[in-house]
């Protein structure tokens, strides 16, 4: 497991997540008030990027079909979607974001 | 009303699906039965006009859960058999194999059915239907090679169809009789934006299109134009709307109008029996309507099952409805007034643009291609009922007479 510097933190805002990809994975980043949280970037039900969802306070839609999943734990909300996303740890060092993969 | 131990849920689709599982979620212990007329345990079919048809995913792709899930659910789903008759005083579904189950609750979730097309050549081969995982398999095997698709009927499973294979390169015809596309949920500016992106890609669109018959030996060969003109066919999907399958609950003396008619909880007449998805007529707005979209078939299964659990809040969603055509997204919010104002922005990226529908002062739908995050915003200013501002929007003008125009000018 490394440390792998994903992005400088005004990349990231409230309203649009940033998409990371490398190391085979895909990972939404999140940014809710001034705290940093990760998840899965995929909807676990059909193909979509919740990097392209709706955030609404510590939620995120996603773009297809609607399913909602907590930010902070990645927890499934509400149909379509029955499982959760993957979460990842975050640290944040001179601004910017590392995740630990 | 007494304990409630058994729940019996008629069709075994979408709509039937989530509610059986949301009695689950919900804490619902007794028996959830579950009876469909298809083979298949349920499942959701937006892929049957797209992927499933196109061969890129397996008809496993569309199944809500899989069998085992099903089992540790407890729910018990008989496939494969039909309902003859709802007995209400007794409290018996009855099915034409004799087979009964006893309930003290009953959804009828029996969902819609393709209209049929009745003229002369529509029994041959080739002449396609699209509605079941068995229907979508059946078009599969009849595509073969140097494809010629002729689509009856402008609507939505008819463009998804056009779409996915003449983007394989099929020759495409759609005839469509009335003088716009998707003429029953689309203003006419969207109609001719989906006319457009059809015929730049090739599609032989015909507006106005009388059919007299198909013309055959056994397999299609052609449909025949009133005009005597036959246009050359290997394969016809005719997709001209679907009928609710409201038949049962109307012998049983249910009310019934465009469909099963329910309440706001998916409530009857009948206090132990509720309806949900494409078969319910339900208040949408200031008026009643059905409502045939992946959307409301999942959440108003969600809504009758806790609606009959009697465990709320029930939150009801905007009507959402998409369609995925070519490189487009196109996606539809809330339900569009036949007199609000359409107002126009563009969007930077992917040729995309979002259409506000506002009345009074307030956004009461949206229409977006390839724009899904301005459509969230939409949503939001719905829900909330924000003020409505137009700067820096083109309004689209003369709603009513677009169409006549448009006559004119094909």
């Amino acid at each position: 497991m490394t440390l792998q510097l994903i992005a400088a933190c005004d990349k990231v805002t409230q309203d649009a997540p940033y998409a990371y990809e490398g190391q085979g994975k895909k990972i939404a980043i999140y940014r809710v008030n001034n705290e940093f949280f990760a998840t899965d970037n995929v909807c676990p039900h059909a193909y979509a990027l919740m990097s392209d969802g709706f955030v609404e306070g510590e939620t995120i839609e996603c773009p297809l079909h609607g399913a909602v999943f907590n930010i902070r734990t990645g927890k499934c909300m509400g149909p379509p979607a029955e499982s959760d996303l993957e979460t990842y740890p975050v640290t944040v060092v001179d601004n910017k974001i590392f995740l630990h993969l | 009303m007494s304990k409630v131990k058994d729940i019996v849920i008629i069709g075994a689709g979408q709509s039937g699906g989530w509610a059986a599982k949301t009695l689950r979620d919900s804490g619902f212990t007794g028996s959830v039965q579950m009876i469909g007329n298809e083979s298949h345990l349920p499942y959701e079919r937006p892929p049957l006009s797209k992927q499933v048809l196109l061969g890129e995913l397996g008809p496993g792709a569309c199944q809500l859960w899989s069998q085992e899930r099903l089992v540790e659910l407890a729910i018990k789903v008989e496939l494969g058999n039909h309902v003859e008759r709802v007995d209400r005083a007794s409290r018996q579904v009855v099915c034409r194999d004799g087979k009964s189950f006893h309930f003290d609750q009953l959804l009828l979730a029996t969902g819609s059915r393709p209209r049929q097309l009745i003229c002369e050549g529509a029994e041959l081969q080739g002449v396609h239907y699209l509605r079941t995982i068995d229907d979508c398999l059946a078009i599969r095997a009849n595509l073969g090679t140097a494809i010629r698709l002729v689509v009856v009927g402008g609507g939505w499973i008819g463009l998804e169809v056009a779409s996915g294979l003449r983007a394989r390169g099929a020759h495409v015809t759609v005839l469509e009789a009335s003088n716009r596309l998707c003429g029953r949920s689309l203003p006419p500016s969207l109609s001719k934006y989906f006319l457009e992106q059809h015929v730049s890609r090739g599609v032989d669109v015909r507006l106005g299109a009388r059919l007299k018959r198909f013309v055959g030996n056994g397999k299609i060969q052609g449909v025949e134009l009133d005009d005597g003109s036959i246009v050359p066919a290997t394969v016809v999907l005719v997709g001209i709307g679907a009928l609710p399958n409201d038949e049962l609950a109307r012998s049983c003396g249910l009310d019934v109008g465009n469909g099963i008619v329910v309440d706001e909880h998916c409530r009857t007449l009948d206090p132990r029996i509720f309806a949900c998805g494409d078969v319910a007529d339900q208040p949408l707005g200031q008026g009643r309507g059905r409502l045939e979209s992946w959307r409301n078939a999942q959440d108003q299964g969600v809504a009758a099952a806790k609606a009959m659990l009697g465990v709320g809040p029930i939150t009801r969603e905007l009507p959402w409805f998409w369609s995925d055509q070519f490189d487009i997204n196109f996606q539809l919010l809330g339900i569009v007034p036949p007199d609000a104002q359409q107002y126009r922005k563009a969007n930077a990226s992917d040729n995309g643009f979002i259409d506000f529908f506002v009345q009074e002062g307030h956004l009461v739908a949206a229409a977006a291609i390839n724009s899904p995050r301005e459509l969230r915003e939409a949503k939001r200013a719905i829900q909330k009922a924000l003020p409505f501002s137009e700067d820096g929007l083109v309004l689209i003008e003369d709603q009513r007479s677009a169409p006549e125009r448009q006559e004119r000018e094909l």
